[in-house]
C-alpha cells in the first residue's frame, strides 16, 4: 500500500485541494486546508469531533460550498459543481440506506439516476452484491439486516456508480468494537480490489492506522500533519499529533545546547537535561517540547548513571495489560511519566517487578525523543 | 408508570371519569333503538328510526355535502400543508421564515369565530369587486376548511420530517438525484404515514366544523353538523340518535382497523430485526 502511494507521488495529484476555507457565520470550520491525493490512495482524515474533518468531507461531496479555495479532481475543477453532478460518492456514517427500498433497489438507485439501461443496472447490481457478499439478501429491506450487513450494502451502493473518488464518513463508527476490527480489513480489501481512490474521516486512530495509506491530522480546522501511519507515529511535528496518536510523555524547556550532532533541553519537570542525538534548526534559548513514547522508556530498580535522559521516581500506578504493563512513575517535580514495560523484562533479569511506592530509575536512549517546536 | 396497586380512591375516580365520558354515548346508542318518539322515555325496541333516517333527504344530502367538502378540503390541505411543512423543516433560514412559521400555525390558535368572520367579509367584498365567488356555498366552505386543516397537516408533516435522518436526502443527492426528484422518491414515501394521518385529521376537522361553516355556507348548502344543530334546537328526535350511532360505529371501526394495521406492521418489523440479529451473531 505504502509503495503504491510513493510510486505515484511523482505523478500529478489525482485530487488537489487548494487552500479551502469554510466559514459558518463568524466561526471558521475549515481554515485553509491544502492537500494532494494520489490515484488509488486510501487517505484518512483523523481528528476529534468538531475539528472540521466532516465539513471538509461534505465540501468534497458538494453538500457544502467552500467560502474560498479550489478542489480539482482528475483535472476537472469541481469546486462549484452540484453534489448530483460530481463523480464522487459517499458512504454515510448512519449508512443512510433508503428504508422503503430493498437492498437491490438501494444499490440501483444511483444507476437509475444516470438513466442506465435496465439490463446493465441489473448486471452492475449483481456484481456489487457479489463484491460485498450480500447476494442472497438482495430482496431484503434495510431494517431486516444487521449493522454489519447494512454497512456492506452502504458500501456497495456508494461503489455502484464507479466513482472517481469515494468518501467514507466514520465508516465503521456505528458498529460495535469487536465487529469493527474484523470489518476494517475486510473493507480495505474490498476497496483495494476495486481500486478506488478513497478519503475517509474518522476519530478512531486505530481505524486510520489500520486502513489508510496516508493520514492527515486535523485540529481546529487546520491540517497539522500529513504522512504514512509510521511517519506520523515516529515523527510527529507538533504536540497535538504526538498526544493524539498513541500515548506520549511531553517535557518542555529551553534549548541550552544546539550543535549539528546534538541538542540539549533543560527540562525543569525532569530535573535535568534531555539530550537528543541530532540537531534542530532554531535559535538557542527557544522554548521547545520533547516527546518520549512510553515504550521507549526503560525502567530499572538499580540506579543508572546520573546524567541526561534519566531520572529517579516512585511507582504511583501500575496498569497491567497482559504482555506488558504501564508504569506511572512520579518524578521529583511531581510530574508523572508513563513507561511501557514488557512483562518478561523482569523475568529475564531475574528481578521482582517493582510495585506501588517502590523507587525506580527511568531512562531512555538519546535517539528516542522527538523535538517539537509547536 | 410503576406497578403499584391503585388505591381504591383513585380506582373510584377513574371509574367515575370513564362513566362520565361514556354513559352519554352509550345511552345515545341505546335510545336510537327506542320505539317511542320521545327521546327520554323508553317505549320498546325498534329500528324504525334507522329506516326513517335513510329516507330523510335533508339529512342524506347534508351527509353527502359534508363528505364531499371533507374529502376536498383534506386533499387540498394535505397538498398545501405538506409543502409548508417541508419548507418549515428543511429551509432553515430565509427572510421572513419566523413570520411564515407563525402565520402557518395561526389558524390553529385563532378563534374560529374570528377566522370565519374575516373570511366572510373577504368573500363579500370580493364578490362586490370582481364577482367571484358568485355565492356562498361549497367553494367558500372548502376554502375555509382548507385554511384550518392545512395548519394541522403542516405541523404533523414538519415534526415527522424533523425525525427523519437528513442524510437520507443527502445520500440521494450524492447518488445523482436532483432536489425535486428526491422530494418525490425519498422524502414523500418517508412521510407518507404523517400525510395519511394529516388527511384523516383534516377529514375529521372538516366533518364536524360548525362555527366557520356557519359563516361561510349559503342557503343551498347545509352541512351535517348544521342540520343536527338546527334539529336539536327544534326539539330532539331519535333520528339524530340513529345518525350519531352510525357515526360512532364508523369511527370505532376505522380506529380499530388502523390500530390493528399499525400494530401488525410494527410486530412484523420487530420480528424481522430480531431475525437479522440472530443470523448475524450465528454467522
Amino acid at each position: 500500500m505504502v509503495d503504491a502511494a510513493k510510486q505515484s507521488a511523482s505523478e500529478k495529484p489525482y485530487l488537489s485541494i487548494a487552500n479551502i476555507v469554510k466559514k459558518f457565520g463568524d466561526t471558521t470550520a475549515v481554515d485553509g486546508v491544502t492537500l494532494d491525493i494520489q490515484r488509488k490512495e486510501i487517505f484518512a482524515l483523523l481528528g476529534s469531533s468538531g475539528c472540521g474533518k466532516s465539513t471538509l468531507l461534505r465540501m468534497l461531496a458538494g453538500m457544502e460550498r467552500p467560502t474560498s479555495g479550489q478542489i480539482i479532481l482528475d483535472g476537472q475543477d469541481i469546486t462549484k459543481l452540484a453534489p448530483y453532478d460530481r463523480p464522487i460518492n459517499m458512504m454515510f456514517q448512519s449508512y443512510a440506506l433508503f428504508p422503503h427500498m430493498s437492498v437491490a433497489d438501494n444499490i440501483a438507485f444511483g444507476l437509475k439516476q444516470d438513466k442506465m439501461p435496465k439490463g446493465e443496472i441489473d448486471a452492475r447490481v449483481a456484481e456489487m452484491l457479489d463484491l460485498v457478499q450480500m447476494r442472497k439478501y438482495a430482496n431484503r429491506k434495510p431494517y431486516q439486516l444487521s449493522g454489519g450487513q447494512q454497512q456492506r450494502v452502504a458500501l456497495a451502493r456508494s461503489l455502484a456508480k464507479r466513482p472517481k473518488l469515494l468518501l467514507l464518513d466514520e465508516p465503521l463508527g456505528a458498529l460495535d468494537k469487536k465487529l469493527r476490527q474484523q470489518t476494517q480489513l475486510e473493507l480495505v480489501n474490498t476497496l483495494e480490489s476495486v481500486g478506488v481512490t478513497c478519503i475517509m474521516v474518522t476519530h478512531d486512530q486505530e481505524e486510520a492506522m489500520t486502513m489508510a495509506t496516508r493520514i492527515g491530522i486535523m485540529s481546529e480546522g487546520q491540517l497539522l500533519q500529513v504522512g504514512t501511519p509510521a511517519e506520523i507515529y515516529d515523527y510527529p511535528n507538533c504536540r497535538f499529533t504526538a498526544e493524539f496518536i498513541g500515548d506520549t510523555n511531553l517535557f518542555t524547556g529551553p534549548v541550552v545546547v544546539d550543535e549539528p550532532d546534538r541538542v540539549e533541553i533543560e527540562a525543569a519537570e525532569l530535573g535535568g537535561r534531555i539530550w537528543i542525538d541530532h540537531g534542530i534548526t532554531g535559535p538557542k534559548g527557544m522554548q521547545v517540547w520533547a516527546s518520549i513514547r512510553p515504550e521507549d522508556v526503560r525502567v530499572d530498580r538499580d540506579p543508572v548513571a546520573a546524567g541526561p535522559n534519566a531520572a529517579k521516581g516512585s511507582v504511583a500506578e501500575i496498569a497491567y495489560f497482559g504482555s506488558y504493563s504501564v508504569y506511572h512513575v512520579k518524578l521529583g517535580s511531581g510530574k508523572v511519566l508513563k513507561a511501557m514495560v514488557p512483562v518478561n523484562r523482569w523475568h529475564e533479569a531475574n528481578l521482582e517487578p517493582p510495585t506501588w511506592g517502590d523507587q525506580v530509575y527511568v531512562s531512555w536512549r538519546a535517539d528516542m525523543p522527538v523535538v517539537l517546536t509547536r | 408508570m410503576n406497578n403499584q396497586q391503585l388505591s381504591p380512591f383513585l380506582k373510584g375516580m377513574l371509574l367515575l371519569g370513564l362513566l362520565f365520558l361514556y354513559i352519554p354515548i352509550v345511552s345515545l346508542i341505546v335510545y336510537s333503538f327506542n320505539d317511542s318518539k320521545l327521546v327520554t322515555v323508553w317505549g320498546g325496541f325498534s329500528t324504525k328510526w334507522y329506516a326513517s333516517l335513510f329516507q330523510n333527504e335533508q339529512i342524506i344530502s347534508a351527509v353527502e355535502l359534508s363528505v364531499q367538502i371533507a374529502l376536498a378540503s383534506a386533499t387540498a390541505a394535505v397538498t398545501l400543508g405538506t409543502i409548508a411543512g417541508f419548507v418549515l423543516a428543511r429551509f432553515k433560514r430565509f427572510p421572513g421564515s419566523s413570520l411564515f412559521a407563525g402565520m402557518m400555525t395561526a389558524p390553529m390558535v385563532m378563534p374560529e369565530v374570528i377566522t370565519g368572520l374575516s373570511m366572510l367579509l373577504l368573500f363579500i367584498s370580493m364578490q362586490q369587486l370582481i364577482g367571484v365567488p358568485a355565492e356562498r356555498g361549497f367553494f367558500t366552505i372548502w376554502v375555509g376548511h382548507t385554511t384550518l386543516c392545512m395548519a394541522y397537516v403542516a405541523v404533523v408533516v414538519r415534526s415527522r420530517l424533523l425525525e427523519i435522518d437528513q442524510s437520507l436526502e443527502d445520500a440521494a443527492m450524492d447518488l445523482g438525484a436532483r432536489p425535486l426528484k428526491i422530494f418525490f422518491v425519498i422524502t414523500l414515501p418517508l412521510v407518507a404515514q404523517a400525510i395519511a394521518s394529516g388527511f384523516l385529521l383534516s377529514v375529521t376537522l372538516s366533518l364536524d366544523d360548525l362555527v366557520m361553516t356557519a359563516f361561510l355556507s349559503g342557503p343551498g348548502s347545509t352541512t351535517l353538523p348544521q342540520v343536527i344543530f338546527s334539529k336539536v334546537r327544534l326539539g330532539l328526535n331519535p333520528e339524530i340518535n340513529a345518525l350519531a350511532s352510525i357515526t360512532v360505529l364508523v369511527v370505532g371501526v376505522l380506529v380499530i382497523v388502523a390500530n390493528y394495521l399499525m400494530l401488525n406492521s410494527q410486530r412484523k418489523r420487530e420480528r424481522a430485526m430480531a431475525a437479522a440479529m440472530r443470523e448475524s451473531s450465528a454467522g
